[in-house]
């Protein structure tokens, strides 16, 4: 048994290199003052964050990804509240059993067959090449996270704190604005930032759905790595990890506020 | 009874198939503390929810004050509600939860404050406005909760096993605590519970239940004294169940016949069939050993165990038919293991329960 320890050490760091690795190997690029996109690199420059924020098609994709990923966000979790809300207590009835199944289903089928369908109904309404069609394609796929954090909230409330405030005269409107709510807030504010995540790294609805207006930046290094190789994508890809690090960390904070509650 | 504040009315509750409140009747004067003792499943704490409004009846009606109330949602019943894990907010201070239904009711800021500052004062906490509620022990947070309960000044309260969370020295100074409450601001208390102790101290009056009836209700010296039925004398404290037969019955009183022969004298207000088999219950400290009186019913016994409790003796005695539980104060001469002795007791201190 004691060498058990050290091969699962050795395993898990294994496991972790695989992971990580092409992280390590994009990002050290970002810094390259070269205009190819390899190694080995000539010298350290900040010139593509540069080229990042000061040409148009790049500016525009960062503007269209915070626009999208906002309107997202604030859509998604709205929404998935709501759904979770009306998802809470009732586990054995079948019609319940449906819907939170239903909720969850864009996690699952493959986001070629929603873009697919997307596109064809998108069109039909007028909202293909739209922002608002992006965000409602986007918010598709974001709700699940949302349905997800917020459930999970709401079965950590005990109920008696709702008869409690209802007893001492709270209307049902004001329990779930002074007491639901606030309770359910860590699990709500970790639902909008998987929303906005989603958001912000989505390429496959993105490219059936928008237009040439709303490139994103996810969309937009697609494009550029297929185009023209710059080292402006490990910039991008830069930007995202620590974007997504700081992400973690703000969900990581609010289940520990969870936790503590 | 007539002036019956609190009214349940043929009241029925069931889950599915289950029921749990069986067409029950009930009256609670107006500033009377009531308890509802029963085991778990037993539909007392079920009843309560139905009186605050959390649960809806199957069938019957309940009133308060002569209004019907069973259609009302819980925040227009204006009932103060304790629960048993206190539920108090966790996300607001100690204030904000005393202040939460005086926000409900509109009352100005410099009220609010008044009032809530009078609240805690009244359950000493007044030098915790400001601590959230996981900052505070148990006891401080049952506290809270009834300051909360009481600051809206209800004319009813409800606890559901309010103290049941508390250890045994903090639960007795709440049960005081609470009494005194009671008296001086005269509620009527709805109390859930089942713990004996506490209702017998407690309450003016006390409501068994056992299968979503009640089984009986009275003051309760009545419910010790003069349980009517087996389910209560053996809930509600020990007892001793000797069956035995009605030889005769006359002016109040009933010669029974134990299963083991010996004749005893049991005071009943009814008078029973002769031949009837009936169940006489007596109370383990309703028991003196050694010290046959006058009247007395007297039964030979022999001492098969003794258990040390302190400031009393449990003495296991049996008959030769049956054994049987005594309760015997300390005295100089304790009895022996093995000894023979004479255990008596009054006709007045047995009855018949059914």
């Amino acid at each position: 048994m004691k060498t058990l320890p050290v091969s699962k050490a050795v395993f898990g760091t294994a496991v972790v290199i695989f992971l990580m690795a092409p992280l390590f190997a994009i990002l050290p690029l970002a810094f390259t003052d070269s205009i190819f996109l390899n190694y080995p690199i000539p010298g350290f420059s900040f010139r593509w964050f540069h080229e990042l924020f000061t040409a148009n098609a790049w500016r525009w994709s960062i503007l269209n990804s915070l626009v999208i990923g906002c309107g997202t966000t604030i859509l998604a979790t709205v929404l998935g509240t709501i759904a979770a809300l009306g998802l809470r207590g009732n586990s054995a009835s079948l019609f319940f059993s449906f819907f939170r199944t239903a909720f969850l289903l864009p996690m699952v089928v493959p986001a070629v067959v929603l873009g697919v369908g997307m596109q064809l109904m998108f069109a039909q309404y007028g909202l293909a090449n739209t922002y608002v069609g992006v965000i409602i394609a986007h918010t598709v796929i974001a709700i699940p996270f949302v349905v997800v954090n917020v459930t999970a909230a709401l079965q950590g409330i005990d109920r008696r704190l709702e008869n409690a405030a209802a007893s001492l005269g709270a209307s049902p409107a004001v329990v779930l604005q002074q007491v639901t709510l606030p309770l359910a807030m860590p699990g709500i504010v970790s639902g909008a930032v998987f929303a906005f995540a989603t958001s912000l790294d989505e390429v496959v609805l993105t490219l059936f759905v928008a237009g040439p207006n709303q490139r994103t930046v996810a969309r937009q290094m697609f494009s550029t790595i297929r185009e023209n190789i710059s080292p402006a994508i490990a910039a991008a890809a830069f930007l995202f990890i620590v974007g997504t690090v700081v992400i973690a960390g703000l969900v990581l904070l609010a289940q520990k506020k969870t936790q503590r509650a | 009874m007539s002036d019956a504040f609190i009214h349940f009315d043929k009241v029925s509750k069931a889950f599915g198939i289950v029921t749990v409140v069986d067409n029950l009747d009930l009256s609670i004067g107006r500033g009377e503390f009531v308890s509802m003792l029963g085991p778990s499943g037993s539909g007392k704490t079920t009843l309560l929810m139905m009186l605050a409004g959390f649960e809806n009846p199957t069938s019957g009606a309940i009133s308060v004050g002569g209004k019907r109330v069973d259609a009302l949602p819980p925040h227009k019943r204006n009932m103060g509600v304790v629960f048993q894990n206190y539920a108090l907010f966790p996300h607001m201070s100690v204030a904000d939860n005393v202040a939460f239904p005086l926000k409900m009711r509109g009352a100005s800021r410099s009220e609010i404050v008044e009032r809530v500052t009078k609240a805690l004062d009244m359950v000493q906490l007044s030098a915790f406005h400001e601590r959230k509620p996981i900052q505070l022990s148990g006891g401080q947070q049952q506290r809270v909760a009834l300051a909360r309960a009481l600051v809206f000044e209800p004319e009813v309260v409800l606890m559901d096993e309010p103290l049941g969370a508390l250890d045994k020295k903090l639960r007795e100074q709440m049960q005081m605590d609470i009494r005194d409450i009671h008296h001086r601001l005269g509620l009527t208390i709805v109390f859930v519970t089942h713990d004996q102790t506490e209702a017998l101290t407690m309450s003016d009056r006390i409501a068994i239940f056992n299968h979503g009836k009640i089984e009986q209700i009275g003051r309760p010296s009545e419910i010790y004294d003069r349980p009517k039925t087996q389910f209560v004398a053996e809930f509600i404290g020990e007892t001793n169940l000797l069956g035995g037969k009605v030889a005769s019955s006359s002016n109040g009183v009933l010669n029974v016949i134990l299963d083991g022969g010996q004749p005893i004298s049991v005071a009943s207000a009814t008078t029973q069939e002769p031949g009837k088999h009936v169940k006489v219950s007596v109370r383990p400290e309703r028991i003196e050993l050694d010290s046959p009186g006058d009247g007395q019913n007297e039964l030979k016994v022999r001492v098969t165990d003794i258990v040390y409790h302190g400031d009393h003796l449990q003495v296991l005695v049996d008959s030769g038919h049956r054994s049987f539980v005594v309760k015997a104060t300390r005295k100089a001469v304790a009895p022996q293991v093995g000894q023979e002795i004479i255990a008596s007791f009054s006709p007045e201190q047995c009855w018949i329960v059914s």
